[in-house]
């Protein structure tokens, strides 16, 4: 079943990609022009550079963009590593374009201590796909009692601290985490999410009525970011919410950002590609948390996106076993995977669409998640580390169990044609194409 | 319905024809248990599995009945398990179910879309027999089968349905059908226990019973889940009884030609006074009896169609 090595991968030391338009998020301009590398730095930008012995590829109709960045994603190493590796997982990322991800701290056991986060340091390093970069459990456990070593996290790596999978209830737990987190600059992630409205997992709604699904409201998520908002305000710290939903949440985070609170946000492209609709199938791959929402809340959700409301596009790449997701809708476990179909869902539903330019999707896959987190990335320009990827926005697709690189394959995008997508990342000195 | 549907999975999938053939066909298999000898050999060679994953003793036996007065063999896998229960899975289950050779699946399961995920997965036939609070088709049948043997037509008529809407797999299938056979539906029960979005279903929503009680043509009282008592969805039975319970002194109250229906078992002295039993209205027994043809037409349909498909390969 490891099919992990379905990527090809090449050392060179000198590398010249020829002929593409270089997109730079930071200056929101894309620009034709030779990008040329020498051990593993962009030495040259310009037009017809010279290839000086250096291997040529040709990238002419293509565009080159920094790597991505997954700010939300679950690898499942350690605890269940028939469902994702830190291995498959970063080779997944690659794939899609994501040359560093965040793997949130839902392990088993959860990454709550400084051990934890240099184990998959050393992991990602010594499989050499994506990088990554852990975040770490914000309270014991993940448990939303006592408070984690998040300093001693800190200091091994981890870049952001959440329990995410669960909320932390305690309103006072939640305002220590924030306080704490001050010291350290690091952001607290909330996955919002008022448990004893919780009654299931399907969006309370015309359709979770009609097939007597036991529901959650999107109350459920915008009243626990509304509390989180106001205790981020309380304490002046930095808080980020994971994967907005709902319109209701999306109106609260627009109006927590006018008020100054320094607040961010993500969504994944789940909630901007589908809605509650899928639930008429009983079919567990779209069972999700928070769950896929009305045709408004996914207008919202774009919205918001478009007007700088939402500031990050993440996957939330939840790996699941078939065994466990080929049941009833009500006994599965909620993930979806994302991390090879995110840049294709939102070139189609965002740029092709007219919602917003290709710059700003990849300000959405890029400088945005980097700002959050305090992640060195940089533009593809002479001086800077090699870390870019070539896309080909005409490249049609369709997404396929044999196009997967995940261990898993729990996508409901299986079927869909695509348009646009990432054939090749380099990072340093090493090329991988797809 | 013979030449579309594989499965029963629920109401929604049939159209006004789809419904009124199952009745058609009930209505003959209706005389057949009228006889000394209520057996046909209708499926004779035939295997239906009634694979039951909540506890269920009257449609349970209503579909064993069922079978055996078509002739065909019948077996039992009961087993209560919830929805955290692990063990084997549903599939494993039907796996194993279906390599030992049947023709039909009947499945109640506590959760909802579990029939429509089995039959995605097996060849047999299946049938809903209950799954969660979303169907329970041949109840709705039943009921309508029975309406219809007093009132005829249920064109333009009212239907009230009292009670727990928001788990009730009953109250979800009656709407569907009876709105299919033109009747006009309206739900009454406490807010805790109507869903938000219930107009959406095609019904009329009341929370105050005194208001539509008088006027309707036909009331179904659902059974109260007595857990439900408490900080979750009411107070006390007895607070329920007087507001939304069909008393002796409502009773006394409702036009004389009305018809009372209850999909069983009654909690007497909460939904329902003892009362209610005795009187010419309710025609509760009468709806148990119907289940047993309404059961066999469903079957009788499902095994001609799923051996059409096999004729066909």
């Amino acid at each position: 079943m490891s099919k992990a090595v379905n990527i090809e991968r090449r050392e060179s030391a000198r590398l010249l990609l020829a002929g593409g338009t270089v997109v730079d998020p930071w200056q929101r301009r894309a620009r034709r022009g030779d990008v040329f590398i020498e051990d593993g730095s962009v030495t040259g930008l310009g037009p017809r550079l010279s290839a000086r012995g250096a291997e040529v590829l040709d990238c002419s109709g293509l565009h080159l963009a920094p790597g991505f960045v997954d700010m939300h994603c679950h690898l499942r190493e350690p605890g269940r590593e028939d469902e994702e590796t830190i291995e498959s997982g970063t080779c997944a990322a690659l794939a899609g374009g994501f040359t560093r991800v965040c793997p949130m701290p839902n392990t088993e056991p959860a990454v709550d201590n400084a051990a934890q986060v240099e184990f998959q340091l050393r992991r990602a390093a010594a499989v050499g796909y994506a990088r990554v970069h852990p975040i770490g459990a914000c309270t014991r456990a993940r448990e939303g009692r006592e408070l984690a070593e998040i300093g001693a996290m800190v200091g091994a790596g981890a870049v952001a601290f959440s329990d995410d999978g669960a909320s932390i209830s305690n309103p006072m737990v939640m305002r220590r985490a924030l306080e704490y987190c001050k010291a350290f600059d690091v952001p607290v992630i909330a996955h919002c999410e008022l448990p004893e409205l919780v009654e299931g997992l399907a969006h309370e709604g015309t359709m979770s009525t009609r097939l007597g699904l036991a529901a959650v409201p999107d109350t459920a998520e915008a009243a626990q970011a509304a509390r989180d908002v106001l205790l981020a305000e309380l304490t002046g710290s930095r808080l980020h919410i994971a994967h907005v939903s709902a319109a209701v949440t999306v109106d609260v985070i627009r109006w927590a950002k006018a008020r100054g609170v320094m607040v961010t946000a993500e969504t994944c492209p789940h909630y901007f590609a589908l809605t509650d609709e899928t639930l008429a199938r009983f079919d567990a791959v779209f069972r999700v948390n928070p769950p896929l929402r009305t045709e408004h809340d996914r207008r919202a959700v774009i919205q918001g996106l478009a007007d700088g409301t939402i500031d990050a596009i993440a996957t939330d790449h939840a790996p699941h076993s078939r065994a466990e997701k080929e049941t009833e809708w009500d006994s599965a476990p909620p993930g979806i995977i994302g991390l090879e179909t995110a840049f294709s869902l939102g070139y189609e539903l965002l740029v092709k669409s007219g919602v917003m330019s290709l710059v700003d999707l990849i300000r959405k896959l890029t400088v945005a998640p980097a700002q959050i987190l305090g992640l060195p990335i940089s533009p593809v320009e002479p001086g800077r580390p090699a870390e870019l990827v070539v896309l080909n926005l005409d490249a049609r697709w369709v997404c396929s169990l044999d196009s997967i690189r995940s261990r898993s394959r729990n996508t409901p995008f299986l079927g869909r044609k695509m348009t646009g997508r990432v054939t090749a990342a380099v990072v340093g000195r090493t090329r991988f194409s797809f | 319905m013979k030449a579309r549907l594989k499965h029963l999975l629920g109401i929604e999938q049939l159209t006004r024809e789809d419904i009124l053939a199952v009745l058609d066909q009930a209505g003959s298999f209706r005389e057949v248990l009228s006889r000394p000898i209520p057996v046909v050999p209708a499926l004779r060679g035939r295997t239906v599995v009634n694979l039951f994953f909540e506890p269920s003793t009257r449609t349970l036996t209503s579909f064993q009945l069922a079978a055996s007065r078509l002739s065909a063999q019948c077996v039992n896998f009961s087993r209560v398990a919830s929805s955290v229960t692990k063990g084997e899975s549903l599939l494993d289950t039907c796996r194993n179910i279906e390599a030992m050779g049947v023709d039909g699946i009947v499945l109640r399961h506590s959760l909802p879309g579990a029939p429509h995920f089995l039959a995605r997965h097996t060849r047999a036939f299946v049938v809903n027999a209950g799954d969660g609070a979303h169907e329970h088709p041949t109840q709705a049948l039943l009921d309508a089968f029975t309406l219809r043997a007093r009132l005829g037509d249920l064109a333009g008529r009212r239907v009230l349905i009292v009670g727990d809407i928001a788990h009730s797999r009953v109250a979800r299938s009656n709407i569907l059908a009876l709105t299919k056979l033109g009747a006009r539906v309206a739900v009454c029960g406490p807010p805790t226990l109507v869903p938000r979005f219930c107009e959406e279903l095609g019904c009329e929503v009341f929370y105050r019973l005194d208001r539509v009680l008088y006027e309707v043509d036909v009331v179904n009282m659902l059974r109260v889940q007595l857990e439900r008592i408490g900080a979750s969805s009411f107070p006390t039975a007895r607070e329920y009884r007087d507001h939304y319970g069909l008393t002796a002194a409502r009773l006394s109250r409702l036009r004389p030609e009305v018809i009372i229906t209850h999909p069983g078992p009654v909690n007497w002295g909460v939904e329902m006074d003892f009362e209610v039993s005795q009187h010419p209205s309710a025609v509760v027994l009468d709806q148990v009896t119907n289940g047993v043809a309404v059961r066999m037409a469903v079957l009788f349909i499902l095994a001609g169609a799923e051996r059409t498909d096999k004729d066909h390969e």
